[in-house]
């Protein structure tokens, strides 16, 4: 017999939250010259969406905080307006 | 033993999921990432009501990749005892196959400092098995951000317009005075101190309890991209202190440590505050300086005190 | 099986000793407080099978045996009065998550002011908080009630609460009957839930929920509640097979003139139940229905009005919530006259909670029954039969003008 699960739950998915990257009005912008891969902007990132090995950006969900940008120790990061090239 | 919390270091895992209700900048996503990486997928989440339940997106999606029990807003401290001690019963028997999961609460302020306080105090005090996480944003920010107990002198909120009367209570030191086998405070400013401590923290039985200073931008009225710089501007004024107690053997950490000591001048109270739209009115008061002053005066008391007290 | 002579509350505890139990909060409160002191004797006697834990507050008793029931546990906690009041949040909780807590609740008045003895009020005020509610007349119903709440509760993933009156049965020593462990084990198995709070089996437990969702859930657990009334049924007969103990059925008659014995405290022998009363030779015309202890006192009364002249019945109610409306129908001929006696007020309304009810199960059954009642007992006020039937006499007066 297997019974059916009748307790209210939720499953751990992507954009829980939402398409969380239409908030944006500012996206970080990765200057990978200037990146020492000094991981600061991976740890603070509050969405998890820098990646670890690259520091690419996942734009789908990034909310354009500018965390990232403020807290690069070399200014690897530049927040550009929405519509604006880089 | 030794805990490398070299970023480089730090595991992979992900607790957190991508695209988060959470606003721009907020620091407990920031701070759960912590956590998930120094726990690892083993562990079951407890949570009261707060801006980290209405982060987590509607049914049926969770942001959470853990187990989550969502509770009511004064259970934690006893819901958090009765899955650690359930857990505890079913896997003796050989219901549940070991080890153990961590058992850990997430919860504000308000449903640690308030509501939640009986509940947290009474476990500590039972000694029960689980970490009690506080993510303290200084204020009931999920509803609109209202006073809290944690709320600062002179701070506004949307329930003390004018400037909270009152300070704040030493939470941290009143549950030290629980004696549980570990206490700690960190800084979402500070990702690899807070690391290692729940590092230290996960090896250890019983209740411990680690508070997480986490400065939140909509309650304070500071911009998304500033809740690091806050965070660490807390610490380097002295107006949050990094400490940890094991066995009730208090050590204050860098940087609090030198500025205790007296060997680093804490950085400009005032540039603290004035860089936070809650305390327009005191910034704007006749009274400025001789507030500024006094606050001033009670961080020189709680880190000579906290200094006396590690030295004990 | 063995014949002791104990407590109610005694009772209690030697059943959820029993019962294979893995988890225990408790909070002391009279006329509860001495269920906690035994388990805590088995627990230091090492007799418990599971972890008893001593909390803060009996907000805290529900927000932890919720808890532990959601990784799997088999829970307990037993309150009275003020403590199952400051339980409300946490009773709709463990209720919208499925959680099957086994809970007992000695009824007890509410402050203010305050007052030990025995009423309903604490229970009937969690009446829509979506628990399963059963009630005792006996200390044997109190024993036998324990494994019927666990099978119904874990079957169903719905919290049980067995209320039974605190004092009159709680402190009062008694006769019942215990089973031997093996029986117990077999009518009990281990729960084995389809989901557990654990990384095995992950997800997030009740975060928000749109109307949609929300609504979704909450009418299950309506629907499901109802569809506990068959699962108690089957429950009961169960039992009754493996003991070969008879018991009593969601609403209970004694025969006409109150010469069964339902509570098994007036000394009666026979049974009768919601199926084999229908078409009995002759029928009673007035019908005495209550909860609680009281049914002894109104099998009495039955048996008294009788010999005056009345033919009356006692009808006694087991399980409140849900309500067995269309078994109550059963047992009542057409034309008959209902008194119900509360032991609980429903301010506002006439009465107390079990008349609304009635009222409500019997309005479409097209038997033309009159009904009427009132509160009596409150606070434990004494129950002597002659003012039992005083009230009866006035009530019918009320349903023939
Ligand atoms: C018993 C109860 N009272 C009030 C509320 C409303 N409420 C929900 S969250 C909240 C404030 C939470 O504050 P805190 O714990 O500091 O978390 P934050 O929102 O700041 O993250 C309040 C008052 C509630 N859910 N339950
Ligand atoms: S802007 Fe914010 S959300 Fe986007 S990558 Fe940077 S830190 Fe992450
Ligand atoms: S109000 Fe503050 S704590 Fe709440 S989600 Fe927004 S940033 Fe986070
Ligand atoms: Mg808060």
């Amino acid at each position: 017999m297997t019974k059916e699960v009748l307790q209210p739950l939720a499953k751990p998915v992507y954009g829980a939250g939402g398409p969380t990257g239409t908030w944006r009005s500012q996206r970080p912008v990765l200057d990978k010259e200037k990146c020492t891969g000094c991981l600061l902007c991976w740890i603070y990132c509050p969405e998890a969406v820098i990646a670890r090995e690259d520091r690419a950006i996942d734009y789908e969900y990034c909310k354009g905080c500018g965390l990232c940008a403020r807290e690069c120790p070399v200014g690897a990061i530049a927040m550009i307006r929405e519509g604006e090239e880089a | 033993m030794s805990i490398s919390a070299k970023l480089t270091d730090m595991p992979d895992h992900e607790l957190i999921q991508r695209g988060t209700g959470a606003c721009a900048g907020c620091p407990s996503p920031m701070g759960l990432r912590i956590v998930g990486k120094a726990l690892g997928p083993d562990a079951i989440m407890v949570m009261t009501p707060s801006c980290a339940v209405a982060s987590i997106g509607m049914m049926p999606k969770s942001c959470y990749d853990v187990p989550v029990l969502n509770v009511c807003f004064a259970s934690a401290g006893a819901s958090a005892a009765g899955i650690s001690g359930a857990l505890d019963v079913q896997i003796a028997k050989g219901v549940i196959a070991g080890p153990k999961p961590v058992v850990f609460n997430w919860v504000g302020d308000g449903g640690t400092y308030d509501i939640g306080f009986q509940g947290v105090s009474a476990a500590a005090e039972r000694n029960d098995d689980f970490i009690h996480f506080c993510y303290n944003n200084e204020a009931y920010s999920n509803t609109g951000v209202q006073r809290s107990g944690a709320t600062p002198l002179h701070a506004a909120t949307t329930t003390t317009p004018a400037g909270k009367s009152e300070g704040k209570k030493s939470m941290p030191l009143l549950m030290l005075d629980h004696a549980p086998a570990y206490v700690a405070t960190a800084s979402i400013a500070y990702p690899q101190d807070f690391y290692k401590k729940i590092a230290k923290a996960k090896d250890i039985k019983g209740f411990r309890y680690i508070e997480l200073h986490a400065p939140c931008g909509p309650g304070w009225k500071f911009p998304a991209s500033e809740t690091v710089e806050i965070g660490r501007m807390a610490v380097k004024t002295g107006a949050w202190a990094l400490w940890e107690a094991e066995n009730g053997a208090l050590t204050i950490n860098a940087p609090t440590l030198q500025l205790a000591e007296g060997k680093t001048k804490p950085s400009s109270l005032e540039d603290y505050l004035k860089v936070q739209g809650r305390f327009a009115g005191l910034m704007k008061d006749a009274a400025k300086e001789q507030a500024i002053a006094v606050m001033a005066q009670g961080i020189e008391k709680e880190l000579a005190d906290l200094l006396a007290r590690s030295k004990r | 099986m063995s014949r002791e002579i104990a407590t109610g509350n005694t009772a209690c505890a030697l059943a959820v000793k029993a019962a294979n139990v893995d988890f225990i909060a408790v909070y002391p409160i009279t006329p509860q407080t001495t269920i906690s002191e035994k388990l805590a004797d088995y627990a230091a006697a090492g007799e418990l099978t599971g972890k008893y834990l001593t909390v803060e507050s009996e907000h805290s008793v529900m927000s932890a045996v919720a808890a532990a029931a959601a990784t799997g546990a088999r829970t307990f906690t037993a309150t009275s009065s003020q403590g199952l009041l400051y339980m409300h949040e946490i009773l709709h909780y463990a209720a919208g998550g499925r959680l099957p807590v086994v809970m007992v609740n000695v009824n007890r008045a509410v402050c203010a002011p305050w007052c030990l003895y025995a009423d309903h009020q604490d229970s009937v005020s969690q009446r829509d908080t979506g628990w399963l509610q059963f009630y005792c007349a006996s200390h044997q119903e109190i024993y036998d009630s324990i494994f019927l709440a666990y099978k119904v509760a874990e079957q169903m993933e719905i919290p049980v609460m067995i209320n039974y009156d605190g004092f009159l049965l709680s402190h009062s020593m008694l006769p019942f009957e215990t089973l031997e462990q093996e029986v117990i084990d077999s009518y009990l198995p281990a729960r084995q839930p389809a989901w557990r709070l654990h990384p095995q089996w992950g997800g997030t437990f009740s975060n928000v929920a749109g109307a949609a969702e929300y609504a979704a859930y909450r009418h299950k657990l309506a629907q499901d509640t109802l569809e506990a009334l068959p699962v108690i049924k089957a429950a009961i007969a169960e039992y009754e097979e493996l003991t070969g103990r008879p018991q009593p059925g969601l609403v209970q008659a004694g025969s006409k003139g109150g010469q069964a014995g339902g509570t098994g405290r007036t000394g009666g022998e026979g049974q009768a139940d919601s199926e084999s009363q229908t078409g009995g030779e002759s029928q009673a015309e007035v019908y005495l229905l209550s909860m609680g202890s009281m049914a002894a006192e109104m099998e009495l009364a039955a048996a008294e009005l009788t010999k005056q002249g009345i033919p009356a019945a006692a009808l006694k109610l087991r399980i409140y919530r849900p309500f067995p409306a269309e078994e109550l129908a059963a047992l009542l001929p057409a034309g008959s006259t209902l008194i119900v006696l509360d032991r609980n007020l429903a301010y506002g309304h006439s009465g107390g909670a079990l008349l609304m009810e009635a009222r409500s199960a019997l309005y479409n059954s097209g038997k033309n029954i009159k009904i009427a009642g009132s509160a009596v007992g409150i606070g434990g006020q004494d129950l002597p039969v002659s003012l039992l039937i005083e009230e009866i006499r006035r009530l019918l007066e009320v349903t023939k003008s």
